[in-house]
């Protein structure tokens, strides 16, 4: 294509582009201010969960089985309770606090959700800048077990260990780990690769760096925009696989306040109290969608070449 | 052809690596199949002959070559759980999910289809914006919270929906082979069609939306870079309009492209089945390995997590050539 022709076509377009590109920026800035916000609410809850939370998560109380949320109350007399507001969120089908289990929910997620980030990070980081880095036969051997993982449907995998290592808070997190690793394998080889073969590595070589030295200080700052994406993603999946875990009766033990227990629980009492399951499914949602959004707006901000 | 053999070779290895790690991870899972099937005050040796008979009483290596060379045969033993040969429920089973799988794709690539080609032709910011903030949404959330949020709305809005099971099981299901769907669909039932697919249109959505999400990112880029070359130019002076451009010219530039690089999703939408079907009671194979798993059925899980090991090398292997033949700079390149 000729200079002419390609200058035309740009200008053609020109208006519309910089007036997207504008609208794209507003939009990043406000998936960062949600972010923010869903992000600051779910730590807070995790963190202050024994303050903020109105009931003892696990305490049930037989009077008070199926309870509506609070401003779907009428019914004051019914249950012998004095405001609708003390359960803001409605009960449960053994009259547990759906608010109070979504509270202490939130602080489970986010054991998990962060452990097995950093889990899956380092080993998969690991993995794969060697295999990126050095290539030959150690990519060979690492791009070979990532393959057979990549076989295995993920959640089938992930109930098959999560039955094998028991179902505790520890086995789950080392699970969704094992499982996961590959995503960041898999990004950080395909990046040192391609970081690999720039002239700037050239020159820390001269300069007489090592190997090591050279990965951590010259590769490894430039894969760092992809990872922080990646970390707030796997923060997001791994919620989910513990959710999905306990959906079908394999995380923590049954009963403990976890987003997943509660939604298997509104599962089967849905025609009943459909509050049991859609709060939870709300905040797994909106929990989502925040660490989306967060680590997006990271990654704009944080290499020079998208923001361009 | 020594590609092809190559080829081959390396689905055989990966299917070996696949089969080696489940059955030393199977034979680690605490709890024991012959448990679960004795009856209460069985004797010692009831409960030895049993485990003779599943030859459970073997070293785990010794037990890992008697299942190869019975897989060899397409052997791949009894279900401790039903009592009946592992290929013989898969069988059965599969073609449930097949229709699932088949279903929830189509409705990805109609769904991408008619959004990409939707923002291109209009070529409005603030449709392209839309449509790119739906395709995030769609894809952020996985197809475990749609079905969720599919089954919260049927329950509070449309409780007539069907939100359990293929068909109603008071009704009769007279077809000759499994794949309900398509028979119905091919011998004219068209009630019977439709009383289906209102059963499997859930599943296969809550299914299918991030898949679509995935093709609209992609599709739409190609449409927008197809809509900058030259012969677009042309039809532009010969007076065509843009949405006619859109479908006649620039579609089919980008649909390899487009297959090419999507393809490979197909693998997270198989993959996904497993719990789809249990939140759905869907028939298939995906719910079945999960009460498998349960139910320590080690054979029955054993030959599922092969078919779908066998499934997603077929479909990487499939989108590698794709993706190849699309690209003639990789025709060279090994």
């Amino acid at each position: 294509m000729s200079s002419v022709e390609s200058f035309s076509l740009e200008k053609g377009r020109g208006g519309g582009g910089t007036g997207l590109e504008r609208s794209t920026e507003r939009i990043t800035l406000l998936r960062m201010v949600f972010g923010c916000a869903a992000i600051g609410a779910l730590l807070t809850a995790a963190l202050f969960a024994p303050w903020i939370a109105p009931h003892d998560p696990t305490l049930d109380d037989l009077f008070l089985i199926n309870m509506p949320p609070a401003w779907l109350n009428d019914d004051l007399a019914y249950f012998g309770i004095e405001s609708a507001w003390a359960y803001p969120l409605g009960t449960d089908s053994l009259g547990r606090d759906v608010a109070s289990r979504l509270i202490y929910g939130a602080r489970l997620a986010m054991i998990v959700g962060v452990s097995v980030a950093c889990l899956a990070a380092l080993a998969g980081v690991t993995l794969g800048a060697l295999a990126g880095f050095y290539g030959g036969w150690i990519d060979n051997v690492i791009s070979r077990i990532v393959d057979v993982w990549l076989s295995f449907p993920p959640v089938l995998l992930s109930i098959i260990l999560v039955a094998m290592l028991g179902t505790t808070l520890t086995s789950v997190i080392i699970v969704v780990a094992v499982i996961d690793w590959t995503r960041f394998a898999r990004v950080v080889r395909a990046d040192v690769l391609q970081q690999r073969s720039r002239d700037y590595i050239d020159a820390a070589r001269i300069a007489g760096g090592s190997d090591l030295s050279i990965l951590i200080r010259e590769v490894l700052p430039n894969v760092l925009p992809l990872l922080v994406t990646l970390f707030f993603f796997e923060i997001g999946i791994a919620i989910t696989v513990e959710t999905i875990l306990s959906f079908v009766s394999l995380s923590v033990s049954s009963g403990a306040a976890t987003w997943g227990d509660m939604i298997a629980e509104g599962r089967r009492v849905i025609n009943e109290a459909w509050w049991v399951m859609a709060f939870p499914v709300g905040a797994l949602v909106i929990t989502i969608l925040g660490l989306n959004a967060m680590g997006d707006a990271l990654r704009f901000y944080l290499d020079p070449v998208l923001r361009k | 052809m020594a590609r092809l053999l190559v080829t081959i070779g390396s689905i055989f290895l990966t299917l070996l690596g696949v089969s080696v790690v489940i059955f030393v991870i199977l034979r680690l899972v605490p709890g024991d199949p012959i448990s679960m099937m004795l009856p209460p005050g069985a004797t010692d040796e009831v409960r030895a002959n049993l485990e003779r008979l599943y030859g459970l009483d073997k070293s785990i290596p010794a037990q890992y070559v008697i299942w190869l060379r019975n897989v060899a045969w397409l052997d791949f033993g009894m279900s401790t759980q039903f009592r009946l040969p592992v290929m013989e429920i898969i069988l059965d089973r599969l073609p449930a999910t097949l229709e699932l799988v088949l279903l929830a794709s189509l409705i990805a690539l109609a769904l991408a289809f008619a959004f990409s080609v939707l923002a291109v032709w209009l070529q409005v910011d603030s449709a392209t914006l839309a449509i790119d903030g739906l395709a995030g949404l769609a894809q952020a959330i996985p197809d475990f919270l749609w079905a969720l949020i599919f089954i919260l709305a049927v329950t509070l809005f449309a409780p007539m929906m069907p939100i359990s099971g293929r068909f109603d099981p008071r009704t009769a299901q007279d077809f000759a082979t499994n794949f309900y769907l398509l028979e119905s669909l091919v011998t004219f039932r068209i009630d019977a069609f439709a009383e289906l697919a209102r059963y499997a249109v859930l599943p296969a959505l809550a299914l299918g939306l991030p898949l679509a999400a995935g093709i609209t990112r992609v599709l739409k880029g190609a449409l927008e870079e197809a809509m900058a070359q030259d012969y677009v130019m042309l039809a532009q002076t010969k007076g065509k309009s843009r949405l006619a451009i859109v479908l006649g010219e620039a579609l089919r530039n980008a649909m390899i492209p487009t297959i090419a690089l999507t393809s490979v999703q197909l693998t997270f939408l198989i993959g996904g089945t497993v719990l789809i079907e249990r939140q759905f009671s869907w028939p298939g194979i995906g719910s079945t390995a999960i009460s498998a798993v349960i139910n320590r059925d080690l054979p029955l899980i054993q030959g599922i997590v092969l078919v779908f090991a066998l499934i997603f090398i077929l479909i990487n292997l499939a989108s590698n050539e794709l993706y190849r033949a699309a690209d003639p700079r990789l025709r060279t390149v090994r």
